[in-house]
């Protein structure tokens, strides 16, 4: 029928669309991306060096990626006991109850709030609280921009590991219970062990989604451009490098901050289909 | 122990009621005396409260939430309820109707999980001369005694199963419960872990969950049977298959429902 | 060893309680954030918000910092944000909505061809693009070659991208649910394909893509990244596409750059969270009422 072939055509059609789409991004950005590799050649990714003054310009995109990875790390060694035990309250210790309910769309409300809201809110509010406990003179750095980090990815590492959690088979809990062990001792010698690969994925793509975070960090790791040199040192990630200096770029400069961003999509892809690929051997 | 005055029974079941939710009882008012070394059949139709009855015996039923007991169990004349679930557990262990080998876990490990889940720590030598022991116990030595070191879950059904029965009477359990534990099992296997039961039964006290009512009359000394979460009727095997007192039960026997 | 046993219950019932009491106390902590976020933003927030906060635009940094210094209001609101807002994600949504359907039912309904994996995967990896890569993107594409300048064409272009994923990818894992059977006793019947894919797949899934659709909108709302680069704000209300607009989430970012518009931003804040979240409760109350697959 031709309606039939015109339907499939269709559906088909806009499924290009995606392929086109990945095509053009990639394309795009390594593109904008070559007058700074044409400089600098791969000292760009190696160099600390970031001096926009005319005549003495040079770019390297070092002090942003070791801002970006170690942002997102502290923020998911913080994010992991929370989502953890969360994840735990929620698909074992009070699986199927209301409670359990209540807490997991409280977490869900988490994942809700833009990232702008986190930026602002961690300036207002925790920044000055940091800033009381006398580790910090500015309250902006690394730290500050983790500990919101690790809140705002807690509601992704949580619904996945409890997901995964909840998906242990019931009868090896019964069998270790009907042996004598704790409830402690269940978690630990038959639920994690089942559970391993898949709590580990879902941390992996936690953290994807960290490295990517933009807003909430611009607003509180203190936009040094230099290596961070310390916890309460303030840094810059890539991505909000590329927030802050993208309006007022061009020539060498933009295509410095595109071949960051290509970078950082080199880096999140990485990231995500490591996790994806554990999810999947998990399932 | 033979000085207690109910040496003859290892658990006593006293007006036991179970329910799920307020008002809605598994079990209703069951009470019962289990004979020491002997194979003990509880059946009825699905729904009946068996399942819960059996688990009710190692406490087993008190992994769901807001469950309520009323009621007591007696073990050698204590109850149940005043033991520490843990010590409970190591003297009335539990098989369940689909064999669950820890995947994590080899063969032997299965073997000794009991000790190692109890944080029991002992000599290497200790722990052979226990697989060994237990797995002789179930006739699964000369088939995985080259194996034992592979992960348990590349066994057969049948084989997993009589590897879980290792695991359960490795602790040496006073009583041992078998939830429908051939119910996923086929025919020779079945039939090899009915051997199995009629030789531990010479060692333990046996209490086995099955809607099969021929392996009920094949292999049980005592048989219960339950309906709607009463205990109808219980009593010899041979006695409540030929001659049952309750119509219900007899309806049950000659097929008319469950 | 059976003293051995007797010997360690106690220490390991302890253990179990510690551990227990551990759980709690940190899904406790997790939950912390909600409340003071919530409860923050409610106090500092809310009496900015008035009808005039709806309907006027922002008001430059003298008014405000006259009003300030007099205790007073800070007269304006968000008017053009909110405007721009609904003018780029209606945009966005009237694009990616349409194309993420049927690319989602392409994929369901070829699951099995190599291609339509490649499909997926790719939605994968785009879902996961950090978002300010796709404000680069629609800088290059549209600012620099199309519009000659930011644009509220260029922030719906990356609002597009950033849905297209979400929308593939709920529209896919919905339809996975629908029983294999009902697509083979519709075509059993007879039915032209397209007809089984809008009488049947569509409304039997309803739910579940409203919800996909919902949850997507409720994200890009609250974007701000890829709008710095393409859309880039503007104090007045516009609906020229080619021209730069404002969003609720930039003018968030304008008010926090300026030391005298605290207090609206508290407000603005305040309504963008409020705004977002219901809408995700509503996503997912659509979710759990009609769940009939």
């Amino acid at each position: 029928m031709a309606g039939d072939r015109i339907t499939k055509a269709l559906l088909f059609i806009s499924s290009l669309t995606i392929l086109l789409l990945s095509a053009g991004i990639i394309l795009s950005l390594a593109g904008g991306a070559v007058p700074a590799f044409k400089e600098y050649g791969i000292g760009f990714i190696t160099s600390t060096k970031w001096n926009p003054t005319a005549g003495s310009e040079e770019y390297g995109a070092m002090s942003f990626i070791a801002g970006t990875v170690i942002t997102s790390i502290l923020a998911l060694i913080i994010c992991i006991p929370m989502a953890f035990s969360t994840s735990l309250f929620i698909a074992e210790y009070y699986r199927g109850t209301r409670t359990a309910g209540i807490l997991r769309s409280l977490v869900d409300l988490l994942a809700g709030i833009p990232s702008i809201v986190y930026g602002f809110w961690g300036f207002y509010a925790l920044r000055p609280l940091l800033v009381s406990t006398g580790l910090t003179d500015q309250g902006f750095g690394i730290f500050t921009a983790s500990l919101v980090l690790a809140i705002m990815i807690v509601p992704y590492a949580t619904s996945l590991s409890a997901e995964i959690i909840s998906m242990v088979p019931s009868e090896l809990k019964e069998a270790a219970y009907s042996l004598g062990a704790t409830r402690r001792e269940v978690i630990f010698h038959v639920v994690i062990p089942s559970a391993r690969s898949g709590i580990i994925a879902s941390f992996i793509l936690a953290l994807g989604r960290a490295l990517g975070e933009t807003m909430a960090v611009t607003m509180l790791i203190g936009n040094a451009n230099i290596m961070p040199r310390g916890l309460f040192a303030p840094g810059n990630t890539m991505a909000s490098v590329i927030a802050n200096q993208f309006g007022e770029a061009d020539g060498l400069k933009m295509s410095a901050l595109i071949a960051i961003g290509l970078l950082l999509f080199l880096i999140t892809a990485l990231v995500n289909a490591l996790g994806k690929m554990i999810i999947k051997r998990f399932a | 122990m033979n000085d207690t005055p109910d040496s003859e029974h290892v658990l006593t079941i006293k007006e036991l009621s179970i329910a799920y939710e307020p008002g809605r009882y598994a079990v209703n008012d069951v009470s019962a005396a289990i004979r020491r070394n002997s194979i003990t059949a509880i059946m009825g139709p699905s729904g009946c409260g068996k399942s819960t009855l059996l688990r009710a015996m190692n406490r087993m039923h008190e992994l769901y939430p807001n469950i309520e007991t009323k009621g007591d169990i007696l073990l050698d004349g204590q109850s149940i309820f005043s033991m520490s679930v843990i010590e409970l557990r190591r003297k009335v262990g539990m098989v369940f109707q689909r064999p669950n080998p820890f995947p994590n876990m080899t063969i032997y490990e299965n073997v000794v999980a009991g000790f190692s889940l109890n944080d029991i720590r002992m000599k290497k030598s200790q722990r052979d001369d226990i697989v060994e022991e237990a797995l002789r116990n179930v006739a699964l030595w000369d088939e995985v005694k080259e194996s034992l070191y592979r992960k348990g879950t590349f066994l057969s059904g049948g084989q997993q199963q009589r590897l879980c029965v290792a695991r359960a009477i490795a602790f040496n359990p006073e009583v041992l419960l078998l939830d429908e534990p051939t119910s996923a099992l086929d025919p020779v296997a079945t039939s090899k872990i009915e051997d199995l039961l009629g030789e531990l039964k010479k060692k333990y006290t046996l209490v086995l969950v099955t809607h099969n009512m021929s392996q009920a009359a094949r292999i049980s000394d005592d048989s219960m049977f339950m309906y709607l979460g009463e205990l109808v009727e219980s009593g010899r095997t041979e006695i409540l298959f030929t001659n049952p007192k309750d119509s219900r039960t007899e309806a049950y026997l000659t097929g008319k429902f469950g | 060893m059976k003293k051995e046993l007797s010997d360690n219950i106690g220490r390991r019932n302890r253990a179990n309680g510690w551990f227990r009491s551990l759980v709690i106390a940190g899904s406790v902590i997790t939950i912390i954030p909600i409340f003071l976020i919530v409860g923050n933003l409610a106090v500092k927030g809310y009496r900015q918000i008035n009808l005039a906060f709806f309907t006027e635009p922002a008001p430059d940094t003298f008014q405000a910092m006259m009003a300030a210094s007099s205790g007073e209001i800070i007269p304006g609101g968000i008017a053009n944000g909110l405007t721009g807002s609904l003018l780029m994600v209606l945009m966005a949504s009237l694009i990616a909505v349409p194309l993420g359907l049927m690319t989602g039912i392409y994929i369901y309904e070829n699951s099995t061809r190599r291609y339509a994996a490649f499909i997926r995967s790719l939605t994968e990896i785009l879902q996961g693009v950090p978002s300010i890569i796709l404000g680069i993107i629609a800088y290059l594409w549209i600012v620099k070659n199309i519009t000659r300048g930011y644009s509220a064409l260029a922030g719906s272009v990356s609002l597009t991208i950033m849905m297209l994923p979400l929308i593939i990818r709920s529209t896919e894992e919905t339809m996975r649910m629908i029983p294999v059977t009902i697509r083979e006793a519709a075509f059993a019947l007879g039915t032209p394909y397209y007809k089984m894919i809008y009488k049947i797949l569509i409304p039997v899934s309803f739910s579940g893509l409203a919800t996909g659709i919902l949850l997507a909108l409720s994200r890009i709302l609250g974007e701000t990244a890829p709008l710095m680069l393409t859309a880039l704000g503007s104090p007045a209300i516009s609906l020229d596409i080619t021209r730069p607009v404002s969003a609720v989430p930039l003018l968030i970012w304008d008010f926090y750059n300026d030391p005298n518009m605290v207090n609206l931003v508290w407000s603005a804040s305040l309504f963008l969270m409020a705004f977002v979240l219901s809408m995700n409760l509503l996503a997912r109350s659509v979710a759990s009422k009609h769940k009939y697959i």
